[in-house]
């Protein structure tokens, strides 16, 4: 975790101090190397506390909620994305994260519930649509299209192309000037992401951290303004790691919208500038990185809220089933076998 | 030896006749349903009989002119692939493929019922009504000619002609497509419907185009064959052409502009060559008769073609034109 210590040393903020009373802005700025955090600066003073309005949110989501079968997957009141800021989305897993993704990009719809992306509503639109309004997102499971190549994979990214209508694709020359454009743009985007001498590979012989890179790079093709990443850094060796949290950061300094689902709490701890908690699909925490790790709704989600007790309903009856099982047998049934057949047709919850 | 080269005069035939001309077209079809945009349709049939019976119906049951009838033709693939892609582009892969194959078989029996006998003449089919175009020929058509030791009729010849043209039209057509950025989105969707749609593009269009793309190339086919025979019967157009289209692609190299011709060429060659290769062979008493009597060839000749489609897939995957590298990136 070498990236700027300062500014997480001057803003980490005891859980007893209230987040009103933290250090200025301007001791933000005066700490030096961290260019511009200005979302982390209007993040600031903000209670830590669920659904709590942000200044200048860019995507804002009410009462949403998802539920597959008797599932809720997700619930999610009232959120907030702060523009311009790297909004870290954390919760152990099954919590809804990327279940929330899906609505938020149209790839799913929800049983109730609305969210707008800068005051448009994005509730009936399907996926290619919200892609067009700026919202791109890349997957867990990462998507390099492997036979085409990187520079294809890139090409494909750029919103707008005359020649991916059927009719105009008959005609070279009213694609031809667009698309060396967009090469030239493909190129320094690949250069940056260090992939540019692999363009005229096939991305399906990519190793999965460049193919990590590739995605993320793709979805920058297309000039998003909100970037949503799913995991970006599973599956990356640590030294990759480092250059894709550079790339996220830069992401942030060009004014683009973060939002990133990630179990490593050391990365969320260096680079983001809010962080939102889920579990069980709802919103269970909300504030600065250094809010999250004392927070207790956190502590009690990722380590159960009592350390002894069953996480869940079906638990709860089995491990009481057995109790009253093993009190049945000290009774003095001899073996026992009615209460452990009374166990088993419990247990296996029919 | 003569035998011998009789039968590579036989088979040099087919390899330019109007069967191979059929078999070309529908495999370019199911190359841009299935080579490029990764749609399995197991029906290609159905479009090319209804490009057959497009034409036979509206010029000798409705008496419309040929050229009109050729309009028919497209319009009705056009509209049978808006009906089979509407409800089955929004789902998997594999829901295309049973509702095409369930239409190219239940389009056959519906055309030769006794019902529909009134329309399409049921077994018996429609005939005679390619007057207009075989008249069209700047030759001879009641003549026969000789071209490299094989014998053609004009009218056979112009069919020929008219039908390369054609497969030479498509091909191009393909491959501009293929290089344009429309060909990438639809590569794409091949790879990953999801990635893309996150991308921006309207994946339900693109697959829609292609769809309809494809089956009007492939009632292309169907008209071809149909003028050429001279008939149409729906017994000709068996779902088991769809298959062998699908053998020819994939001995061509899917994903490839010419490997749906060259496939196609090349089956029709085989096929033909197996044919009077294997009868020449019984009749001269090399195979005994009581190894294989002529009656086992039109059978056995599949089979060898069988074999043959094998051992290409082991040793060759990616066909005669395709990309070894590509092929087995796709080991999934």
């Amino acid at each position: 975790m070498p990236a700027d210590p300062t500014a997480h040393g001057a803003h980490a903020a005891g859980p007893d101090e209230t987040p009103a009373a933290g250090p200025t802005p301007t001791r933000e700025s005066a700490a030096g190397r961290t260019p511009q955090r200005l979302a982390q600066a209007a993040l600031k003073d903000l209670p830590w506390e669920v659904g709590v309005a942000k200044p200048d949110p860019a995507i804002v989501v009410d009462k949403v909620t998802r539920s597959f079968g008797g599932l809720t997957a997700v619930s999610v009141d009232h959120l907030e994305v702060q523009r311009g800021g790297i909004t870290g989305l954390i919760g152990p897993n099954g919590a809804g994260k990327t279940t929330l993704f899906n609505l938020l990009t149209g790839f799913d719809q929800p049983n109730t519930g609305s969210w707008s992306f800068d005051g448009r509503d994005l509730g009936k639109l399907s996926p290619h649509q919200v892609a067009r309004l700026g919202v791109v997102r890349t997957f867990q499971l990462t998507k390099a299209l492997s036979r085409l190549t990187v520079l294809q994979n890139m090409l494909l990214g750029a919103q707008g192309q005359r020649g991916e209508s059927f009719l105009r694709a008959l005609v070279p020359g009213g694609w031809r000037s667009q698309e060396k454009e967009n090469t030239e743009r493909a190129m320094d985007l690949l250069r940056r992401f260090k992939l540019d001498a692999k363009k005229d590979d096939f991305a399906g012989i990519l190793s999965g951290g460049q193919r990590k890179l590739l995605e993320m790079a793709r979805a920058l093709m297309s000039d998003p303004k909100v970037v949503m990443l799913d995991e970006p850094m599973a599956g990356v060796n640590p030294a990759l790691t480092q250059s894709l949290l550079g790339h996220v950061k830069d992401l942030r300094e060009e004014g683009m919208t973060v939002i990133f689902v990630e179990h490593d709490m050391d990365v969320v701890r260096d680079i983001s500038d809010w962080v939102v908690v889920m579990a069980a699909g709802k919103i269970i925490a909300e504030g600065p990185p250094e809010s999250i790790s004392q927070n207790k709704a956190v502590v009690d989600a990722y380590l159960g809220a009592h350390h002894d007790a069953p996480l869940t309903v079906e638990e709860e009856d089995r491990v009481l089933a057995e109790a009253d099982a093993s009190l049945a047998r000290e009774d003095g049934l001899p073996p026992g076998r009615p209460g452990t057949d009374e166990i088993s047709s419990d247990g296996s919850t029919r | 030896m003569s035998d011998l080269i009789d039968a590579f005069q036989v088979a040099g035939k087919a390899f330019f006749g109007f069967q191979a001309i059929f078999f070309a077209l529908l495999a370019i079809g199911i190359n841009v349903h299935f080579g490029y945009t990764g749609l399995l349709n197991f029906g290609q049939i159905a479009f090319a009989m209804l490009g057959g019976f497009g034409i036979a119906i509206s010029v000798s049951q409705w008496g419309l002119p040929f050229w009109v009838g050729v309009l028919v033709a497209i319009g009705s693939a056009v509209v049978l692939a808006l009906l089979l892609g509407l409800p089955t582009l929004r789902l998997r892969a594999d829901y295309l493929a049973i509702v095409t194959i369930a239409v190219a078989e239940g389009l056959r029996l519906l055309f030769r019922s006794v019902s529909a006998t009134p329309v399409t003449g049921g077994t018996r089919g429609l005939s005679a009504f390619n007057g207009s175009f075989i008249a069209l020929a700047p030759w001879d058509t009641q003549k026969r000619y000789n071209i490299l030791g094989t014998s053609w009729s004009g009218g056979e010849l112009w069919v020929a002609l008219i039908g390369w043209l054609l497969v030479i039209l498509f091909t191009l057509l393909v491959w501009q497509l293929m290089r344009s950025p429309w060909g990438r989105v639809v590569k794409a969707i091949r790879e990953d419907e999801d990635a893309v749609r996150a991308l921006g593009k309207n994946v339900y269009n693109y697959k829609m185009q292609a769809l309809v793309l494809g089956g009007v190339i492939g009632a292309f086919g169907g008209m071809v064959y149909a003028v050429g025979t001279g008939s149409a019967i729906p017994d000709q157009y068996q779902n088991a052409n769809t298959f062998l289209a699908y053998g020819a692609l994939i001995l061509g190299g899917a994903a490839r502009v010419l490997g749906p011709v060259i496939g196609a060429m090349l089956l029709l060659f085989i096929l033909q060559f197996a044919d009077t290769g294997l009868r020449a062979l019984i009749s001269n008493g090399v195979i005994p008769d009581t190894l294989l009597s002529s009656t086992d060839v039109a059978q056995i000749r599949f089979v060898l073609v069988g074999i043959g489609l094998m051992l290409l897939l082991v040793f060759r995957p990616q066909g005669i034109f395709g990309d070894r590298r590509e092929v087995m990136l796709d080991a999934r």
